[in-house]
């Protein structure tokens, strides 16, 4: 594969591309449906995508096809499909342009993916936020419907799939796929422990996989192309394929860019999105949405795919890589951030729940002027007692903004209890950001 | 109330879920979208729709940030306060609003035209920094086009600058 040939964003970047049923087609869509339905097996199609080495797009990056390999194959009841368009991670913004530019390609890896699990009933959780997206896609699936590619028999094929829109309100943590299965039933978005998994108790206890979006529209190119072709794009083994990275921040030209997995985090800064906007040097860049640690110019020749992140003490995660320059303060990016998390924590588990207003109310005060130097001990110990005790992710996530910026910039912590104040940036300034906390 | 004005709609909604619960967050968009909040009867007549007690569907109403339990501005702004539009300017944006309209996060206009809220993260990273006023995002804010946008809003309800189907960079953009 030549190093930059598009796959999810093709379609979308051809001149009058407009995401209709119609366009969709006209570049090959739905080919990949004729080619299995009612020709290839269930099971073939999922060892297919076991073999292509996709992994999950959400943040977890988990092998797809094993996934659809844990739904107990004699299962007699009904199964469900959840595609994860609850998009919400700070820093990534691909799945919305996925969803409202080609949302035709997300429809029939849904279908595929229905098919391989032998599931004839399939939701779309889409984040409240996402109006003109859930718009879209209601006309997208009507369009599918009378052509024959969702209802009782598609393509005459004996298969039937119905796709429902559900439209979640308004919480981060319902893209966790547990807490997505507690809302999606009609409950307040909190995680299950788990076991089990909602591969075999999922959706109303019964067997379900959830898929994020651009995951899923990875399904059709992989059954058009094979899973040679795609197990050969990226790092293999572990990192097939491309990824959608959501370039934010003080970079040139930030934006949506599709890229074999593989390249260094210098490449995709300083190459495709430009650089720095202004004449600042680098000092810090999330590699992959919020939950994932701080990085820093050392870490520029990391390359962006599952392991390397992850071998330098960061995750992936999402995608949405967030540049920071020179002057940016950090303990007030930290604070950010913690707001986030103390918002966004459902509230189920006591140490998640205390410990981010405990870790925000801390890091307010380091910023505003009032720390100690106690109390940069006291973060750590929150951390240590946040950390891998709570039911779902979340717990580790809230803390990594604290333990790498602690890690890396110390001294700047440091610096704000010695002049008790930012060093970076005068107090009034934040006088608007605070109201209405 | 909702049962008599959306009866088929309703139907329609009940019928996508083998339990009725689910059809929770769905009745609520519904309720909410005809009265622009969830009044405690409206809550009340879902909970009997669905055979659940008034208490747990408040208690599911308040988990969710875009449930509103009581009367909100015509125009809901909602500013997205999250790191990657922090870094770009969150703090200018609520500095025009404020010197446009007088109000700050948490406050409503007098003429109870515009509500302006704080918010997190809203998918639009690359574009910050960004506000949605209600069903509509509005991104690469400068002080011109916010003064524009709540001109529109006010004069016509709406305005054109709101962003279509998403695309960032534009293809004709992107140098590769």
């Amino acid at each position: 594969m030549p190093k930059h040939e598009l796959l999810l964003l093709k379609n979308m970047s051809q001149p009058g591309y407009t995401g209709s049923l119609a366009d969709y087609e006209r570049a090959g869509g739905y080919q990949a449906l004729r080619k299995v339905l009612g020709k290839i097996a269930p099971a073939d199609i999922i060892e297919m995508v076991k073999k292509s080495g996709l992994r999950g797009r959400g943040g977890a990056g988990f092998p797809t096809g094993v996934k659809w390999s844990f739904i107990p194959k004699d299962h007699p009841g009904p199964r469900y499909l959840i595609c994860n368009a609850d998009e919400s991670e700070p820093g990534t913004f691909k799945d919305r342009q996925l969803m409202e530019r080609d949302p035709h390609q997300m429809i029939e890896g849904m279908i595929l993916a229905a098919y391989a699990i032998s599931a004839h009933t399939a939701y779309i959780y889409i984040r409240g936020e996402f109006v003109l997206g859930a718009k879209i896609l209601e006309n997208a699936l009507a369009e599918a419907y009378r052509a024959g590619y969702l209802g009782p028999n598609i393509l005459r094929s004996g298969f039937a799939l119905d796709i429902y829109m559900h439209r979640g309100a308004g919480a981060y943590i319902c893209g966790e796929e547990t807490a997505l299965l507690e809302s999606l039933e009609g409950k307040r978005g909190l995680p299950r422990i788990k076991p089990p998994f909602p591969a075999t108790h999922g959706l109303f206890k019964l067997p379900t996989v959830v898929n994020n979006v651009e995951t899923l529209a990875n399904v059709p190119h992989i059954v058009n192309r094979g899973s040679e072709w795609f197990a050969s794009i990226g790092s293999p083994p572990k990192s097939t394929g491309t990824r959608i990275f959501c370039l934010s921040g003080h970079v040139k030209r930030p934006g949506n860019y599709e890229v074999p997995m593989g390249i260094t985090f210098r490449e995709m800064i300083y190459d495709i999105a430009g650089g720095m906007r202004g004449d600042k040097p680098l000092k810090a860049f999330i590699p992959g949405g919020a939950s994932a640690t701080f990085m820093i110019p050392e870490h520029l020749d990391v390359k962006m795919d599952f392991d390397s992140v992850a071998q330098a003490g960061s995750m992936l995660g999402s995608g949405g890589v967030t540049v920071m320059e020179e002057g940016t303060c950090m303990v007030w990016a930290a604070e950010n951030l913690l707001h986030f998390f103390n918002h966004e924590s459902c509230g189920k588990c006591t140490p998640c729940r205390e410990g981010s207003l405990w870790l925000l109310q801390i890091l307010r005060r380091i910023d505003h002027g009032k720390g100690k130097m106690d109390d940069l001990a006291t973060l750590l110990r929150l951390c240590g007692n946040i950390a891998g005790r709570t039911v779902c992710a979340f717990g580790d996530a809230e803390i990594a903004p604290i333990t790498s910026t602690l890690q890396y910039f110390r001294d700047e912590y440091e610096a704000h209890i010695r002049e008790q104040g930012c060093p970076f940036r005068p107090q009034p300034a934040r006088e608007l950001i605070t109201v209405g906390h | 109330m909702l049962i008599e004005k959306h009866k088929d709609k309703i139907a329609t909604i009940l019928k996508r879920y083998p339990e009725k619960r689910a059809a929770l967050l769905p009745l609520l968009w519904l309720s909410q979208e005809e009265q622009g909040y969830l009044s405690e009867a409206a809550m009340k007549e879902i909970a009997g729709l669905l055979g659940l007690t008034p208490p747990q569907v408040y208690e599911t109403v308040t988990f969710y940030t875009m449930l509103n339990r009581q009367p909100i501005g015509k125009h809901h702004i909602q500013v997205c306060r999250s790191l990657m539009c922090a870094l770009v300017g969150t703090e200018q944006l609520l500095g025009w609003i404020h010197a446009k309209l007088g109000i700050k996060p948490g406050q409503t206009t007098p003429d109870g035209l515009f509500t302006l809220s704080l918010v997190e993260c809203l998918a639009s990273c690359g574009t910050g920094p960004m506000m949605q006023v209600n069903d509509d995002y509005y991104e690469q804010l400068t002080q011109e086009k916010v003064n524009r946008i709540l001109d529109d809003l006010k004069r016509e309800g709406k305005c054109p600058l709101a962003t279509g189907p998403f695309m960032f960079p534009l293809p004709e953009e992107v140098k590769r």
